[in-house]
C-alpha cells in the first residue's frame, strides 16, 4: 500500500502508552490501529478565512488594559513539510501559562499569581512562504502532580494545521538549556533525542529587538507528501 | 523558502489539561473561538444532524478533557478544500467542526449529513466523517470515523471492510429514535472491551 504520507514519517512521534506520563496508562488504545488507505477524506484539510485570525491575534502582551509581566519575547519560525517546503497561511494557535507558571485555566490550582493582563491565547497565520510570529511573554515553569516534585519545563503549546486532516499537529515547544528537561516524562516521551531537540527552540539573537524583547525560533516541520510537489492552498 | 531538508517531523506533545482557554473557549474565557461545534451555514444543503456522545476512558470514566475535531464533506460529497478539484463553490459550508467535552465527557456536533466521497479508485465511500481526539493524556492524537447505522452504503465501504466484523459498531453512530431533530449517537472508548476502532494513517 503507497501512501501520500508516508506512515514513516510518525516514528519521530512519542509512544501513545508511555507509562512514565501516568494519563496515558487508561487513555491509549490496546488494541491495534487499523491501517487505511488514505483517501480525499484524510488528504484534504479546513481552510480558514481571514476572519480567522485577526490584526492582534498574535500580540500576546496587548490583549489588556495593561501590559502583563513577565520577559517579553518574540516567537517566530517556519512552518514546512519534510521536504523542506513552506507551509503557507497555516492556522498556528497557541496557549499558555503566566509568567509565574499558572494558566488562567479554572482547573488550575497552582498557587502562583494570575496576571489580569495576561489570557495566555494566540493566533497566527503563517505567510506566503510559511512564517509567522508572536509576541508573549516567557512562561514559567510548574508544578504538577505526575509524580513527587514534578515540574514542567517551560513550554508554549502549540495547534498547527497542514495540508491535510492527517497532517494536523498538537506539540509543546521548549526554551533551550531547561535544567528541568531530564525529569519530565512529558518531553522524554519522545525517545529518540533528535526528535526531542526538534521540540526545543533556539535563541535568535539576530532577531531580538534591542531595548525592547528577546526572540526565540522554533521551526515546525509537519508531515510530508511524499517527494512530489504539492500545490499550495489558496 | 530553500532551506535544508529537515531531518524529521515536529513530535506530537500532549494538548494537556489547560487547553480550553486557547482552543475551545466557547464563552468561559477572554478569547475568541476559531471554531466551534456547529457546522451549519444558513446557505448549506443537506440533512440538518446532530452527532453527540461520550467519551470515556479505560475504566469506563468520562473523559472531560477531551477535544474533538471532525472534518467532513457536503452533502454532495465535496470538501470545503482546493485540493478537491471536484469542490463547489457555492456554499459557504467549511466541513470543520472543534468541541471541548464537557464536565461529563459529553460532546456534541450540529452539521449536516455528509455524501459519499471516493475512495482513491473512484469507489464511493459511504457517507462518514473523519474524527480526531485529543485530551490530557493522549500523546498524540487519534484518528477515527463516524459512520451511520442508516445508511445501506456501510455494507460496501472500502474502510469498514478492514475492520473486523465485531469492532464494526464502534465507528457506526446510532439513530437516535423519537427525537424532534434528527440525531445520532456515538460514544468514543479511547480504551478498553469496547474500545473505539482508531486508525494508524
Amino acid at each position: 500500500m503507497t501512501l501520500l504520507y508516508p506512515l514513516q514519517s510518525l516514528a519521530a512521534h512519542p509512544p501513545r502508552l508511555s507509562p512514565g506520563y501516568r494519563s496515558t496508562v487508561k487513555r491509549s488504545p490496546q488494541k491495534p490501529l487499523i491501517p487505511i488507505r488514505q483517501t480525499l477524506s484524510e488528504l484534504t484539510g479546513p481552510v480558514y478565512g481571514h476572519e480567522t485570525v485577526r490584526e492582534n491575534d498574535h500580540d500576546l502582551t496587548i490583549q489588556h488594559k495593561g501590559e502583563p509581566l513577565g520577559e517579553r519575547i518574540i516567537v517566530h519560525g517556519h512552518v514546512r513539510d519534510e521536504d523542506g517546503r513552506g507551509v503557507p497561511n497555516a492556522l498556528v494557535e497557541l496557549w499558555q501559562a503566566n509568567a509565574c507558571g499558572r494558566y488562567v485555566h479554572v482547573v488550575d490550582q497552582h498557587p502562583a499569581p494570575l496576571d489580569p493582563n495576561f489570557t495566555g491565547a494566540g493566533r497566527a497565520q503563517t505567510d506566503a512562504s510559511g512564517y509567522y510570529r508572536f509576541v508573549t511573554i516567557k512562561p514559567g515553569a510548574y508544578p504538577w502532580g505526575n509524580h513527587h516534585n514534578a515540574w514542567r519545563p517551560a513550554h508554549i503549546h502549540f495547534s498547527v494545521f497542514g495540508h491535510a486532516f492527517i497532517s494536523r499537529l498538537v506539540t509543546q515547544m521548549y526554551f533551550p538549556g531547561d535544567p528541568l528537561f531530564p525529569f519530565d516524562p512529558i518531553f522524554n516521551s519522545v525517545t529518540d533525542e533528535k526528535a526531542r531537540a526538534r521540540m526545543i527552540s533556539s535563541f535568535d539573537l539576530e532577531n531580538t529587538q534591542p531595548e525592547w524583547a528577546l526572540c526565540y525560533r522554533f521551526n515546525i516541520v509537519l508531515r510530508g507528501r511524499n517527494a512530489t510537489p504539492m500545490e499550495n492552498k489558496q | 523558502m530553500s532551506e535544508q531538508r529537515p531531518d524529521g517531523i515536529t513530535p506530537s506533545q500532549t494538548v494537556g489539561p489547560y487547553f480550553k482557554y486557547g482552543l475551545t473557549p466557547n464563552g468561559e474565557y477572554a478569547w475568541n473561538d476559531a471554531f466551534t461545534n456547529n457546522l451549519i451555514t444558513p446557505d448549506v444543503s443537506g440533512e440538518r444532524i446532530r452527532v453527540e456522545g461520550t467519551v470515556f476512558d479505560g475504566d469506563g470514566v468520562p473523559v472531560p478533557d477531551c477535544m474533538l475535531e471532525i472534518w467532513q464533506a457536503d452533502a454532495q460529497g465535496r470538501f470545503s478544500d482546493p485540493q478537491d478539484a471536484r469542490a463547489l463553490p457555492n456554499s459557504s459550508f467549511k466541513g470543520f467542526g472543534r468541541v471541548g467535552t464537557d464536565a461529563n465527557g459529553r460532546y456534541s456536533f450540529d452539521t449536516i449529513k455528509p455524501g459519499q466521497v471516493p475512495d482513491p479508485d473512484g469507489k464511493p465511500q459511504a457517507p462518514h466523517i473523519l474524527l480526531a481526539v485529543y485530551a490530557r493524556g493522549m500523546l498524540l492524537h487519534l484518528y477515527t470515523r463516524i459512520y451511520f447505522d442508516d445508511e445501506t452504503a456501510n455494507t460496501e465501504d472500502p474502510v469498514l471492510a478492514l475492520v473486523p466484523a465485531d469492532r464494526r459498531a464502534t465507528l457506526i453512530a446510532k439513530r437516535k429514535a423519537g427525537a424532534a431533530n434528527p440525531a445520532y449517537v456515538l460514544d468514543i472508548h479511547l480504551q478498553g472491551d469496547n474500545e473505539t476502532v482508531f486508525f494508524d494513517v
